[in-house]
């Protein structure tokens, strides 16, 4: 019975890991760049649709509209006024400069929301509740279940039909041979920016709704990289399935390793599970083998 | 005596060339900047011996990680938990009533052998997955300090003396000065001579490219694991020093962030160069102060500052933020890049072409 129950948590959790984590693959497959600011674009696009849905008192539509296009526009703007000047740079400067942007908009958000711990209006997210035998599913759950699932149908459809997506697969695939076939690579860099942050957007508001507002929210965000070692760095498939590994896998240690070993080993336990899963397949379950020549 | 000397490369041996001061003029200038610096105790009040001290003790964990990640490429998170694990060692050992000649050397070498540890993957993985894998040595290592509450203290963390050199206790802020400048001059040289060493060859050969270094007949277990415990073993003596300087240690001084902050002071001051460890280990510690200093100055005149709760952490972290992202626009190679072209610029003005 407690088990079904941790199950369930961990599944519903794991889908929004698996939503954050897929903003990261986004960026990883089409540039080759690791994104550290993902946590705090999570973070960010929360504290946006809170600020808009509580703070200015917009009504539910405009809420979403206005909290995307500020989202969407801060994720642009990064790629178009800094990192399209780091093309072809050092690969550790740009992984810097996602750190810089991190402390960036988490001093923002800490200087805009300050410290207090803020409780996410439930209400934003409409109801659905579903009653499997005993166990009672939240709506937030559920929601961050059917989310999760849409953007992986969508963004593979996405990839492999529509004329955008073939572009951003040619860039990832080779930025200079992109180029010269007429492709603007930063054209298409901005476009999954904005796709990343909005995902980021998503996930930050289910997450705050699951827990509370506050900036340890940014902190869940480096939750991504135990999800994108197991998945796979490259594969949004093994985004989504790697959320819901560790979502489980964090839930289990959260229900019964807690009483064990002491408190804290919920965090610790997605981390542990990434240095084993670098030891036995560094590349994750769906990752591409890097061939390395001299 | 700055005499005149041709322009251009004159080294007529490899010993000229390999000299850590190439020419005598390097040398007095170096030696009378210590001699500046061992007078700066005399004019500086507490606060800003407490920033210049704290800049020292970054120096030399900055020097350690740039070892390993500057020189042999290998990138690491996990520096911060290195430096707790010489900080907690030295607590341990110094509740015990051991001195300081004891602990130094055990924080080190502690250090060192989990640094040895965590290196073993690096075998295997590179690039990301080694810095994840440092990342998870990294929380690893936090929930250690957090819940071997019998040894560590737990979150409450634990208190030590300050040590006695020479007989004598270090107490004021002064009188420690001088231990960390003995040590940031000391770790200073070592690297230097270290990198022009066969060891120090090897790493920047594999730094380039492992499996090339691999062929040339560089055994790559040995020298990266060689290159995890050196860089581990100045991380271990700046968190010895640490503690026994800031008198307190608790998990939260051995966090991400510390990592974080170490991996941009030598990035920032420029990867694999000596001095930009030194830039780079000035700049992240003096900018927050400066920061602090400038906000307590602006709250005076403008109210707002004293309104808005924790205004100074968002506004270091901001400002923070920015100055990476800009510094690194500027030149992605850092601070000591920005300072050879400033150099450049200038020996040939105003006829540069």
């Amino acid at each position: 019975m407690d088990l079904i129950i941790v199950l369930v948590n961990g599944i519903a959790v794991g889908s929004i890991y698996g939503l954050i984590a897929l903003g990261f693959v986004l960026i990883y497959k089409a540039s080759r760049i690791i994104n550290f600011a993902q946590g705090s674009l999570v973070l960010f696009g929360a504290y946006v649709v809170y600020a808009s849905y509580i703070q200015l008192k917009f009504p539910y539509i405009i809420v979403i509209i206005f909290s995307s296009i500020i989202v969407v526009a801060l994720g642009m703007g990064f790629q178009h006024a800094v990192l399209r000047k780091m093309i072809g740079k050092p690969v550790i400067s740009i992984i810097m400069i996602t750190i810089g942007l991190d402390y960036l908009i988490k001093g923002i958000c800490l200087g805009v929301w300050g410290p207090t711990r803020r409780i996410f209006p439930g209400e934003l997210i409409p109801e659905i509740s579903l009653r499997i035998g005993p166990v009672f599913i939240s709506n937030l759950f559920i929601w961050g279940f059917l989310i999760s699932i849409f953007f992986l149908a969508g963004f593979s459809i996405f990839f492999k039909y529509s004329r955008i997506g073939i572009a951003m697969r040619a860039v990832s695939n080779d930025q200079m041979a992109a180029l010269s076939l007429g492709i603007s690579v930063n054209k298409i860099l901005i476009y999954i920016w904005a796709v990343a942050a909005l995902v980021a957007m998503v996930g930050g508001s289910l997450l705050a709704g699951l827990s509370i507002l506050d900036l340890n929210l940014g902190f869940i965000g480096l939750i991504v990289f135990p999800v994108i070692i197991f998945g796979g760095m490259d594969s949004i498939l093994g985004a989504v399935l790697g959320g819901f590994t560790v979502g489980i896998l964090e839930s289990l240690a959260g229900a019964y390793l807690e009483g064990i070993v002491g408190g804290g080993i919920k965090g610790v336990a997605p981390f542990i599970i990434m240095l084993i899963m670098l030891m036995i397949m560094p590349y994750g379950l769906f990752g591409t083998k890097e061939v390395e020549r001299l | 005596m700055a005499l005149p000397r041709p322009c251009g490369n004159f080294k007529r041996s490899y010993r000229e060339d390999e000299a850590i001061f190439k020419t005598g003029f390097v040398r007095a200038s170096v030696v009378i900047f210590i001699v500046l610096l061992s007078l700066i105790p005399l004019v500086a009040n507490d606060y800003i011996l407490y920033v210049v001290n704290l800049v020292f003790l970054a120096i030399v964990g900055a020097h350690g990680i740039n070892i390993l990640t500057g020189n042999t490429g290998l990138i690491s998170l996990g520096h911060g938990a290195f430096i707790g694990i010489g900080g907690y060692t030295t607590a341990i050992l110094a509740s015990r009533g051991l001195p300081i000649w004891v602990t130094l050397p055990c924080a080190g070498f502690m250090a060192a052998a989990v640094g040895l540890l965590f290196g073993i993957p690096s075998l295997r993985l590179k690039g990301f997955y080694l810095a994840m894998s440092t990342m998870a040595a990294q929380f690893l290592m936090e929930y250690l300090f957090m819940n071997f509450k019998g040894l560590t203290g737990g979150a409450e963390g634990a208190f030590v003396d300050r040590p006695s050199v020479f007989g004598m206790v270090l107490n004021s802020d002064a009188q420690f000065y001088y231990l960390a400048l003995v040590f940031a001059i000391v770790s200073t040289f070592a690297t230097i001579n270290l990198l022009r060493t066969r060891v120090g060859r090897a790493f920047i050969a594999i730094r380039g490219k492992d499996y090339a270094a691999e062929l040339i007949g560089i055994n790559l277990f040995k020298y990266k694991t060689y290159s995890f415990m050196i860089s581990s073993f100045y991380a271990g003596v700046t968190g010895c020093l640490m503690t026994y300087y800031l008198s307190i240690i608790t998990p939260r001084s051995f966090d991400l962030g510390v990592s974080i902050d170490y991996l941009a002071m030598i990035i920032l001051g420029g990867l694999g160069t000596v001095r930009g460890a030194i830039y780079g280990a000035s700049f992240v510690i003096i900018v927050p102060e400066l920061l602090k200093y400038g906000i307590d100055v602006a709250s005076d005149y403008l109210p707002i500052f004293t309104q808005i709760p924790s205004a100074f952490p968002a506004i270091r972290m901001f400002v923070f933020g920015a100055m990476i992202i800009l510094v690194l626009i500027i030149e992605e190679k850092g601070m000591a890049q920005i300072w050879i072209n400033i150099k450049s610029y200038w020996k040939l003005w105003p006829y540069s072409y």
